[in-house]
């Protein structure tokens, strides 16, 4: 692989990493908080799946360029990160998440899909592998999704509110990294925008059958992943307090 | 014929002697009322403690320090969640509902596990969790894993299996922070050992002879052993353990009887224990908030799944009525 492709491959890896880690820590905020006792189990277990890919995204990362995962995962600023803001607004009500989470399962299944055909057999592999646990989240938040939609005025109400925040934001998952198209010629991730027309042909009908209506607002707040809201500098203050006690430490 | 003019006397004894010949009770089959109130006393206290035992642990999981102790929390406390669920399933076999079960819980009738009335008050805290307070819950339910009523019984070998585990993970992070872990880490375990240590004890319940409820739940085989004797158990395996570490057990009085070949222990705090029970330990009033403030925020979404639930079955009405055996009336 020359130095080129190598460099987009590991920034393109870390984007991949922090955006599950950010949403896998965000769904855990739910743990023991849920609306019923069945969904504590449910999203604690969506969330460990997608704390699992981040882990599979930053070994994978880690082959390329030996940093330690939990280096990255805890001693980063904010402004180093790389995930899309989408993932990083607070969690909201149970609307909010669970909207979220539908339209990133979405997408992450469709991408899954297609990297693992990709040619680069070491990120080929890992996704053939975790590919099927997005087909339950995504069995899960659709029908979540249906019964918030179909199943009160309020609940409704409340989900269209999380779709007309999240949409834009949502938009953010379709833009590629500069300098991404060399791994789109060298048949390593798939084209985003032909990602982004299955997304939007898989989730428009859906939501629209679901009594919602689809924002006209589809530009996202920012195309750069170094832009951070508040938001993600609270959460690693969080995130990363008991780390950072004492860097020798191994916890 | 006669099985059905038996007097109440002999369905006591009947009963009685199934126990005694180490039958199980299963939810269809004859038990006296008292039985059936005791079970599901402590069954749904169980379960509610499982269910408030999320939170002084989930508490921590946004700041686990790595990637691993962040998963392996996660999938403790929802451990938990399920341990809850399958405990509320039991209750329900003696005809309790999760709805009358949950509102005992947050009007505050319903008692839990008083243990999580105390706050989690650093990372090592969540460790001795696992290491001593699942180790306590351990010897309690090992013993319950006999009990006499076959749906508790079963849900208690289950629940075992995983807080052995969550026991190991507990116990195993204690050790390397204790042995080979950083000033901070080995200050933060034994600090936590001196909060954690007396309120663990006080979980095996009041002293035999203060227990008002020991004697039928013994008879019944619903407990087999006396809390003492539990106690007991777990002091005389843990200390060692624990002192093998270097860590000091905050117990002036603590020492070794050659005799007995037990550790024994200095009076326990009993005032304190009461006091929590009632309500007045550190955390009561947050904790039950917290799980108030769950319910009340979940309440439009229970909404939304009956409203769509019943939609379901008013649109498949002849289906379902099919399904259930009853001629569809509806035109």
């Amino acid at each position: 692989m020359n130095q080129a492709i190598q460099q987009i491959l590991t920034q393109k890896l870390l984007a991949l990493a922090d955006d599950e880690l950010i949403l896998a820590h965000r769904n855990s905020e739910w743990i023991g908080h849920a609306p019923i006792l069945e969904e504590d189990i449910a999203l604690a277990n969506i969330a460990q799946d997608e704390l699992g890919h981040a882990n599979l995204w930053f070994e994978l990362h880690q082959t390329l360029t030996g940093d330690d995962p939990d280096e990255l995962a805890f001693f980063r600023e904010a402004a180093q990160f790389r995930n899309v803001q989408f993932v990083e607004l607070p969690r909201g009500d149970w609307a909010f998440t669970m909207l979220r989470q539908y339209l990133f399962d979405a997408y992450e299944l469709l991408l899954l899909d297609q990297l693992q055909y990709g040619r680069y057999q070491p990120l080929a592999q890992a996704c053939a592998k975790v590919r099927n646990e997005e087909i339950y989240h995504l069995r899960h938040t659709s029908s979540w999704i249906k019964r918030l939609g179909l199943g009160t005025e309020e609940s409704n109400r409340r989900t269209q509110a999380a779709l007309d925040e999240l949409w834009p934001y949502a938009q953010q998952l379709f833009v590629p990294l500069p300098g991404e198209s060399i791994l789109v010629d060298e048949k390593i991730v798939p084209n985003l925008g032909r990602l982004h027309e299955s997304w939007l042909e898989r989730v428009r009908p859906f939501l629209t059958a679901a009594h919602l209506t689809i924002p006209s607002n589809q530009t996202p707040p920012t195309n750069n992943r170094s832009n951070h809201t508040h938001h993600l500098t609270t959460l690693l203050a969080d995130m990363q307090k008991v780390a950072r006690l004492n860097r020798e430490a191994v916890w | 014929m006669i099985e059905q003019t038996l007097e109440v006397d002999d369905k006591l004894a009947e009963f009685e002697a199934r126990i005694a010949r180490g039958e199980k009770i299963e939810p269809g089959d004859w038990m006296p009322d008292e039985y059936r109130r005791q079970l599901i006393r402590m069954i749904s206290q169980h379960a509610h403690s499982e269910v408030v035992g999320m939170l002084p642990e989930g508490a921590w999981i946004p700041h686990a320090p790595s990637l691993r102790r962040k998963m392996v929390l996660m999938a403790k406390v929802q451990d938990e969640a399920g341990h809850g669920q399958y405990l509320y399933h039991a209750a329900e076999t003696l005809g309790a509902t999760r709805e009358e079960l949950l509102d005992a819980l947050h009007t505050g009738k319903a008692k839990y596990a008083s243990i999580f009335n105390y706050p989690t008050l650093t990372w090592a805290d969540v460790a001795w969790i696992g290491w001593l307070v699942d180790g306590a819950a351990i010897k309690n339910q090992t013993m319950l894993a006999q009990a006499s009523y076959g749906p508790y019984s079963r849900a208690m070998v289950r629940i075992c299996a995983e807080e052995t585990f969550h026991y190991k993970q507990g116990k195993e992070m204690i050790v390397h922070y204790a042995s080979s872990g950083t000033p901070e880490q080995k200050a933060m375990v034994q600090d936590g050992l001196n909060r954690w240590w007396p309120p663990t004890l006080m979980m095996f319940g009041p002293h035999d002879s203060e227990s008002t409820n020991s004697e039928i739940l013994m008879r019944w085989g619903i407990k087999t052993k006396s809390n003492d004797e539990l106690r007991q158990e777990f002091i005389n395996e843990e200390v060692p353990e624990i002192q093998a570490l270097g860590l000091e057990i905050p117990d002036p009085d603590l020492h070794f009887d050659e005799d007995s070949g037990s550790w024994i222990i200095g009076p326990i705090d009993w005032d304190e224990f009461w006091q929590v029970v009632r309500g007045n330990g550190p955390m009561n009033a947050e904790r039950l908030a917290a799980r108030q403030e769950a319910h009340e925020n979940g309440r439009w979404v229970r909404e939304a799944m009956a409203a769509l639930y019943y939609k379901f079955v008013t649109d498949n009405y002849s289906k379902v009525s099919k399904a259930i055996g009853l001629s569809p009336e509806r035109n």
